[in-house]
């Protein structure tokens, strides 16, 4: 068959312009080459939805930003992913920062960014007591949120393949070139047709652009570690606390995450390894010590991870989403590095209206969804709904993951809902099985179980995020002499 | 809503033997809550033996432990559920818990017992710089995969940390055919016991690595290798030590966190060393009628004392809910002094009239210390300890007469003999 359009990354805007492009009558297919969706720059990132105020006016980074800013608490609410809009704040440490959040100030304005406000020491430390007292000023943005990324990103796809789009893993894409009238997009297995191809491919977005015979842009890979605190963590600060930007972002933050925890980072550093998302030494103490100078009652004792996540950087200081100069037909929608998350509501909208200018022709689909049913979360449950799913489903009553309090009912559930997950890493994103204090220590070997039962594949195929990270080694002796 | 007169957090060691010291001091009508398909908590995936010989003077394995105190459960038929977690504890003694069969359920109970026993310390909490790949396992869910599926997590593997777990895991991967490459302990003496070093260790030829530590994690999708280092004083990796070890599988023991949120929801008042609550020589916690034992109060290193700290706690249960106990009389706080780490109980109601076994852990391994009570200047009790280690839990125990003595200036410490 030939697609209608064919999506190249299954990150969080490749994600919201397949759940778009699934409102009108075309056959759209999403292509990724990792084992699920949401593995690149979507997995590990602020979690941030920023106000707006900090990007250039009149580049797509400030318009993008403030129109998805705005989008993103309906869209939140049709996915049912948590959204808090609990606002930002920029802090003043001395008389440098105090002219630089003004001038923040003044962008935000021209920007468009609502109800801006400078916050005086006292104001401040009211609306937030375990702020540093060396803090002199701030930028507050009650608009700015926090949301999941990879949630979001699963919850869009998952509601773009209920309305009908195909979404193919582990699809690395090896060729992509043009015969007359669509794209065929090779990876080493198959062959894709499709009459248009959006490049949301990520860090990888320049290698998919010279495969189709352009070298416009180049993407490098900018490292951030964060570290995850105890929910015992998460009620220090109510908002976003961030500290004066700088050119490599927007430095060390100090955030709430929607699930209770309280989250520290990013460093930034420029390197060459696009998979490298190792943490280091010296990344994780700058985290510590940074968000320490805004928080200085943060326990680092209890610390329950630590991650790296890799920013897709252009060149050029602003996203770069056009029309390929080559291929007509073919979008890119590169470096979209902060606040690309922030803006990828508005990106998706944007995207489709350069398909349009591309010539594609949309005919309203009658039966599109837009609310996806989201996947039980039994915590969150009173006790009456609760003990009415045991009931339907006994399974819903046996808890795998003890710090979670994650069902055996929720992680099969997380299994074969669009998109189901295929490892340990896919029911962790998708149910929180493993995220908590003890990381997987107790419900580690009952999950793999689950998952050989359900996908019907032996325990040690199954891995923890695709390829070759498989789990176990194999039998033990005993296992053999019981054969 | 159901009651009860007594319900028991958790169906492991602890909650075992407190059930069977409640039941024989009068209480019959308990309840007795397990998360797992089975009793016995993780005495069931420590297949080795060393468990016993201070209770029933003999080596057992842990499932043999279990199954003994199983019976006794059976034949009096002191009632459990299985698969049941609890999901909340009210400071007034409403337990809120589910499993499949019942759904959400709430037990009113005149008394309730803390046996929820602890977790590991994850790789996450230590912050060990590099990747995130496969291969990577606390030692005892190494321990449940092998012993508990039949599955060998690694072939090649390095260990950080030489808990006890860790020790016990050495040993057993080797059995199963897997090549222990080292193990690595951050301190410059092993957190485990001295008999599980020589049995799991030494006899394997296993290279223990004291002041060591994993500087990073290597390998993309499976571990291919870890970074080791030798630390200095501070436990701050040398520059220049860094030495590559090629495995495929890293376990990490380092540490037990007794596993309290219940109780931290709650409310109960806990003590920050030993991470479990701050209870009296009745186990009572600072909430009237809750108690704790076991791992839960505070990490033990042998299933012996928890089972006769768990019945101590039954029967004060039942003492409690029969009103025999007199609550009203004066409690004292007892200080930990020099090189003394936590002590358990932090408290104690003075006219107990009981002889007080009193546990602690020390700070440093020291040789030839004095281990002294004292009151302001007056020295209550001493006792020599030809050798003292963290890793061993030591106790002392102090005639009715001395606990009639104790004051709230009294205080433990360990003093260094002068040559």
């Amino acid at each position: 068959m030939i697609y209608d359009v064919a999506v190249i990354g299954a990150g969080v805007c490749g994600a919201l312009i397949a759940r778009n492009l699934s409102r009108f009558y075309l056959n759209v297919c999403v292509l990724e080459q990792e084992s699920d969706v949401a593995m690149g720059t979507t997995r590990a990132n602020s979690a941030i939805v920023h106000g707006g105020f900090d990007a250039k006016p009149g580049t797509l980074k400030a318009k993008l930003n403030v129109e998805g800013c705005g989008m993103m608490p309906e869209l939140c609410g049709e996915l049912h992913v948590p959204y808090r809009q609990n606002g930002s704040l920029v802090l003043a440490f001395d008389k440098e920062d105090v002219k630089h959040i003004h001038a923040l100030y003044e962008r935000g304005l021209v920007n468009g960014v609502k109800n801006l406000k400078l916050l005086n020491r006292e104001e401040l430390l009211k609306q937030e007591p375990n702020l540093s007292e060396k803090v002199l000023e701030a930028l507050y943005a009650p608009s700015a949120g926090i949301v999941c990324p990879y949630e979001l990103a699963l919850a869009a796809i998952g509601n773009a393949m209920d309305n009908g789009v195909h979404l193919k893993l582990c699809f690395k894409v090896t060729g992509l070139s043009k015969e007359k009238e669509y794209f065929c997009i090779s990876s080493e297995n198959e062959t894709v047709k499709a009459r248009y191809v959006v490049n949301a491919a990520g860090l990888f977005a320049d290698e998919i652009a010279k495969a189709a015979g352009e070298d416009g842009f180049f993407i490098a890979p900018r490292k951030g570690e964060y570290m995850l605190l105890d929910k015992a963590q998460g009620g220090l600060v109510n908002s976003t606390i961030f500290q004066c930007p700088s050119k490599m972002g927007k430095g060390i933050l100090v955030t709430p995450t929607v699930d209770g925890n309280l989250l520290i980072g990013p460093t930034s550093e420029n390197i060459l390894d696009k998979t490298d998302s190792s943490t280091t030494q010296q990344g994780l103490e700058k985290v510590a010590s940074t968000a320490l100078k805004s928080v200085p009652g943060i326990q680092l004792r209890t610390v329950i991870t630590s991650f790296a996540g890799l920013r897709a950087c252009a060149e050029k200081e602003d996203f770069i989403i056009e029309p390929s100069k080559k291929l007509k037909g073919l979008i890119h929608v590169a470096g979209i590095e902060s606040p690309g998350l922030s803006a990828s509501p508005a990106i998706a909208r944007y995207v489709m209206e350069l398909l349009k200018r591309e010539g594609i022709s949309l005919k309203a689909n009658p039966a599109f969804q837009a609310e996806r049913r989201p996947l039980h979360h039994c915590r969150q449950m009173s006790m009456e709904m609760r003990n009415q799913l045991i009931q339907k489903e006994p399974r819903f009553g046996r808890v795998i993951c003890r710090c979670e309090g994650i069902t055996e009912g929720e992680i099969i559930e997380a299994i074969h809902k669009n998109p189901g997950a295929t490892t340990l890493d896919g029911v962790k994103r998708r149910t929180r099985a493993g995220m908590g204090r003890c990381q997987g220590g107790f419900c580690t070997p009952s999950v793999i179980e689950i998952l050989a039962r359900e996908l019907g594949i032996s325990m040690e195929q199954v891995t923890k995020s695709g390829g070759g990270s498989r789990l176990l080694a194999g039998k033990c002796k005993a296992g053999e002499c019981v054969k | 809503m159901k009651k009860a007169d007594l319900v028991i957090i958790g169906g492991g060691p602890a909650g075992l033997a407190a059930a069977l010291g409640a039941y024989d001091a009068g209480i019959k009508d308990i309840i007795l809550l397990e998360r797992d398909g089975k009793l016995g908590g993780i005495l069931n995936q420590c297949i080795h033996n060393g468990f016993g010989l201070h209770r029933f003077g003999e080596e057992l394995t842990g499932p043999e432990y279990a199954w003994k105190y199983q019976q006794e459960i059976f034949k009096r038929n002191i009632s459990f559920l299985l698969d049941t977690m609890v999901l909340n504890l009210s400071p007034d003694r409403i337990v809120t818990a589910v499993n499949s069969s019942d759904g959400v359920f709430q037990i009113q109970a005149k008394a309730v017992i803390l046996a929820m026993g602890c977790r590991e310390r994850s790789r996450g909490a230590l912050n060990i710089p590099g990747m995130r790949p496969a291969g990577i396992y606390s030692a005892g869910t190494a321990q449940k995969l092998v012993n508990g599926k039949g599955y060998l997590p690694g072939k090649k593997v390095v260990i950080l940390g030489s808990g006890d777990i860790g020790l016990i895991m050495a040993r057993r991967m080797t059995l199963e055919g897997a090549q222990v490459k080292a193990v690595c302990e951050i301190m410059p003496y092993s957190g485990g016991l001295n008999r599980n070093i020589v049995q799991c260790l030494e006899d394997f030829q296993i290279p223990l690595k004291l002041s060591h530590t994993i500087t990073q994690i290597h390998g993309k999708d499976r571990v291919c290798g870890v970074t080791v280092a030798k630390v200095n004083r501070s436990g701050k990796p040398i520059q220049g030590t860094g030495e590559f070890i090629e495995c495929d599988t890293v376990l990490f023991s380092v540490g037990l966190i007794p596993e309290n949120e219940l109780a931290k929801e709650a409310g109960i008042r806990l003590d920050p060393v030993t991470g479990g609550a701050e209870v009296f020589e009745n186990r009572e916690t600072s909430f009237k009628g809750i108690f704790a034992c076991g791992n839960v109060l505070h990490v033990h290193d042998l299933v012996d004392y928890v089972s006769e700290e768990a019945e101590l706690a039954g029967r004060s249960a039942a003492k409690f809910i029969l009103e025999k106990w007199k609550r009203d009389g004066e409690t004292v706080t007892l200080k930990r002094g020099e090189g003394i780490r936590y002590l358990v109980p932090q408290k104690l109601h003075r006219e107990s009239h009981e002889a007080l076994k009193l546990y602690f852990r020390v700070t440093d391994v020291k040789r030839n210390v004095e281990i002294v009570l004292r009151d302001g200047k007056s020295l209550l009790y001493s006792k020599r300890h030809p050798k003292v280690a963290p890793g061993e839990m030591e106790y002392v125990i102090l005639t009715p007469e001395i606990v009639s003595r104790l004051t709230n200036n009294c205080v433990l410490e360990m003093r260094e003999k002068e040559q």
